[in-house]
């Protein structure tokens, strides 16, 4: 009763049966409770620090969004935005933080200098973009970017998340 | 700004004052330049400490703003320039003086008025890091703002090029 | 007691990144020796090879605050090589671009000063109040945060009309909102015990040590640019220095908030007085002869300085920037000995120090 090729169809029909219905509604709640709830390490390293004060502030508010800057330890911590730009003597250090946070982790880089090192490009001592050293997954331009711009990155990461696989 | 002559000369009375004096006691070592409120005065590095603990101690200059170096390759020499302020002498503050020497390029080194003026700390450590003279006396003279496994020539020189130009 | 040494690193949050050692015995500190350069970005070499006016908005970036603060003592010094005098009305509305970042630099200190303190509420305030001086900025010279607006011969471009009516809205809300912070924050008893007496810095090491703005007024010493050296139009204008004997970190949160009532009436004298007429000189083009020139001028932080270097050629051929926050760098070893581990955050921060003005 049971042949080989009629197991085969079984066993695919099943798999489509079981990613149907439980693999998409567990990724879509998933991804639900990581977006909503993004804890930020903010490295505050220069003139882009200013802005984000703004935002965190009550008239651009990024709290609302799902961002809340909990000054928490690191190892609770989601998102690292580098607000800035990263020199050579900070470099090592800024992968040492990367390291620390546990899985999953995004990045965002605030500002011309951090995407490419910016108004610095002829410096002795500035790294030119910090994708050298850690992957980023938003890069936002601006010098400083408006507190408008940082919230339109943020929203760029909740759609990333919000289709992204979790296995 | 100048209006007529006659303010003018009443403008730079006080530093015409201060100059006379110094020249009457040290005579030809020094070299002084006068504008208004500010006094430029170029030593030979022999009577750098006591032309320094003078200033000091007798014309009432309590503290220094800042050190700065600055690199003459054409001739061969750096030079190492304290500007001084007061804040004891009220009808001296808004005098300030630039007091320079002149070292040589391939052997630079100079005395350190740490001892004198305790502001200078940190301004001759960087110094000491951006041209590569030595200050003797410094208590810790060691990077400030470079990172710590600079290996290149001291990068305010002139013949440093920056990357990418 | 055995000691502990700790290294405060380089990344904290609302500060900037500056590590300082400290050597604590219990739980007090007996030593700290700060080790900054976290964002040396080499301002002075970069400045060789720009242009006069290219310098202008690189310049402004060190010190981001106070923006007008870090550019007002270059446009001195190449005036003063160019020996050219600048019209009146410029000059009026740089004196009201400094005053305005003078508030803003001052709100966002007591912003941070009160997350250090676990003080929400007076990080929420001043920077929901900061939005209304920036909009005012913003007004004047079109851009929130970084200017460009000062440039050799004046400013670039002419103020419009509605901004006195904005600036009088803005300070008379602003004065009763002085009166708020005041009583949640200035008179609150817990920071009362948590500054008051702490980070001592008496007024012979003020003296010797050099120190500028608000931490050498708070230690006695009745000292300030504006009126000791004075420049541009100060010296027509009615305000006062706030001093203060006490010598400790609430004595210097007090300053600030005493500068920042002075500054509201400065900017409303100005605008009272400022009479009509052209805001730039039509300079065809940035010809400095050789020689050099020294200024200073009062920045939000202390008492900021220029020393610039000219041959003659396009670019300037020294440039040396003396920020105040280098210069108060020296007084962490002594301010901090003797304080609580958990006091150490506010009495760093009550000296004003910002790491990217120090470092350049």
């Amino acid at each position: 009763m049971v042949s080989g090729a009629s197991s085969n169809i079984f066993v695919g029909k099943l798999k489509d049966i079981l990613e149907y219905s439980i693999e998409e509604p567990l990724n879509y709640l998933v991804n639900w409770g990581r977006l909503y709830a993004l804890w930020p390490v903010h490295l505050e390293t220069a003139c882009c620090s200013v802005e984000w004060g703004a935002v965190s502030g009550p008239r651009y508010d990024i709290e609302r969004w799902g961002m809340l800057a909990a000054f928490g330890s690191l190892r609770q911590c989601d998102v690292l935005v580098i607000l800035g730009t990263v020199n050579r003597k900070m470099a090592p250090r800024v992968r040492m933080i990367y390291d620390q946070m546990p899985e999953p982790k995004y990045v965002i880089a605030m500002g011309a200098c951090a995407v490419s090192g910016g108004l610095y490009f002829d410096s002795y001592s500035v790294l030119q973009g910090v994708d050298k050293i850690i992957p980023v997954d938003i890069y936002l331009s601006g010098c400083p970017p408006r507190p408008e711009q940082l919230i339109e990155a943020l929203i760029m990461l909740q759609n990333k998340i919000r289709i992204s696989k979790i296995s | 700004m100048v209006e007529t002559s006659n303010t003018e000369s009443t403008l730079i009375e006080r530093e015409q004052k201060l100059a006379a004096d110094l020249k009457s006691r040290f005579g030809d070592v020094l070299e002084i330049t006068i504008k208004s409120k500010r006094i430029k005065i170029k030593v030979k590095s022999e009577r750098l400490l006591d032309i320094a603990n003078y200033i000091n101690n007798e014309l009432g200059f309590d503290h220094s703003t800042s050190v700065s170096g600055v690199d003459y390759p054409n001739s061969k020499e750096f030079e190492v320039v304290y500007h001084l302020s007061t804040y004891g002498r009220e009808d001296f503050r808004d005098i300030v003086i630039a007091f320079s020497t002149r070292i040589s390029r391939d052997e630079p080194k100079t005395l350190s008025l740490i001892n004198i003026w305790p502001s200078v700390e940190y301004s001759e450590r960087e110094t000491f890091e951006m041209f590569g003279i030595i200050f003797e006396g410094h208590p810790k003279l060691e990077k400030l703002l470079l990172p710590e496994d600079w290996n290149d020539i001291p990068p305010l020189r002139k013949d440093f090029k920056p990357p990418g130009r | 007691m055995s000691k502990l040494s700790l290294s405060v690193g380089p990344q904290h949050p609302g500060s900037g990144h500056m590590r300082i050692i400290l050597t604590l015995s219990g739980d007090y500190i007996i030593e700290a020796i700060p080790d900054p350069g976290y964002v040396h970005r080499g301002e002075e070499k970069l400045a060789e090879y720009r242009n006069y006016i290219q310098n202008i908005p690189h310049l402004e970036r060190p010190v981001v605050l106070d923006a007008t603060g870090a550019i007002f003592p270059y446009v001195l010094a190449v005036e003063d090589l160019m020996n050219i005098i600048v019209p009146e009305r410029a000059q009026f509305i740089r004196v009201i671009m400094a005053e305005l970042n003078r508030i803003i630099s001052h709100l966002y200190y007591m912003a941070i000063y009160g997350i250090f303190m676990g003080h929400s509420t007076m990080f929420m305030w001043p920077v929901g109040d900061r939005e209304v001086f920036i909009d005012l900025a913003n007004t004047i010279a079109g851009q929130r945060v970084t200017y460009a607006f000062l440039v050799p011969g004046g400013v670039r471009n002419d103020m419009p009309e509605k901004v006195k009516e904005q600036a009088d809205k803005a300070c008379n809300y602003f004065e009763k909102r002085l009166i708020e912070y005041e009583h949640i924050f200035m008179n609150n008893p817990l920071f009362e015990k948590r500054t008051k007496g702490v980070g001592i810095l008496p007024k012979q090491d003020a003296i010797r040590l050099g120190v500028v703005g608000p931490t050498l007024r708070a230690s006695g010493i009745k000292s300030d640019v504006r009126k000791d050296d004075t420049y541009s139009i100060y010296n027509q204008l009615d305000f006062e220095i706030p001093v203060s004997n006490a010598c400790d970190s609430w004595s210097r949160a007090w300053i600030h908030m005493e500068e920042m009532r002075q500054s509201m009436s400065i900017i409303k004298q100005c605008l009272k007085r400022i009479p009509t007429g052209p805001v730039k000189l039509n300079l065809k083009q940035i010809k400095v002869p050789p020689g050099e020139s020294y200024s200073r001028v009062e920045a939000a932080r202390g008492s900021l300085s220029y020393y610039l270097i000219s041959d003659g050629g396009k670019v300037p051929y020294r440039v040396r920037i003396m920020t105040p926050s280098f210069r108060n760098l020296i007084t962490i070893p002594y301010i901090m000995k003797g304080v609580m581990l958990a006091d150490m955050p506010p009495t760093y921060w009550g000296i004003d120090y910002w790491p990217v003005e120090a470092d350049r």
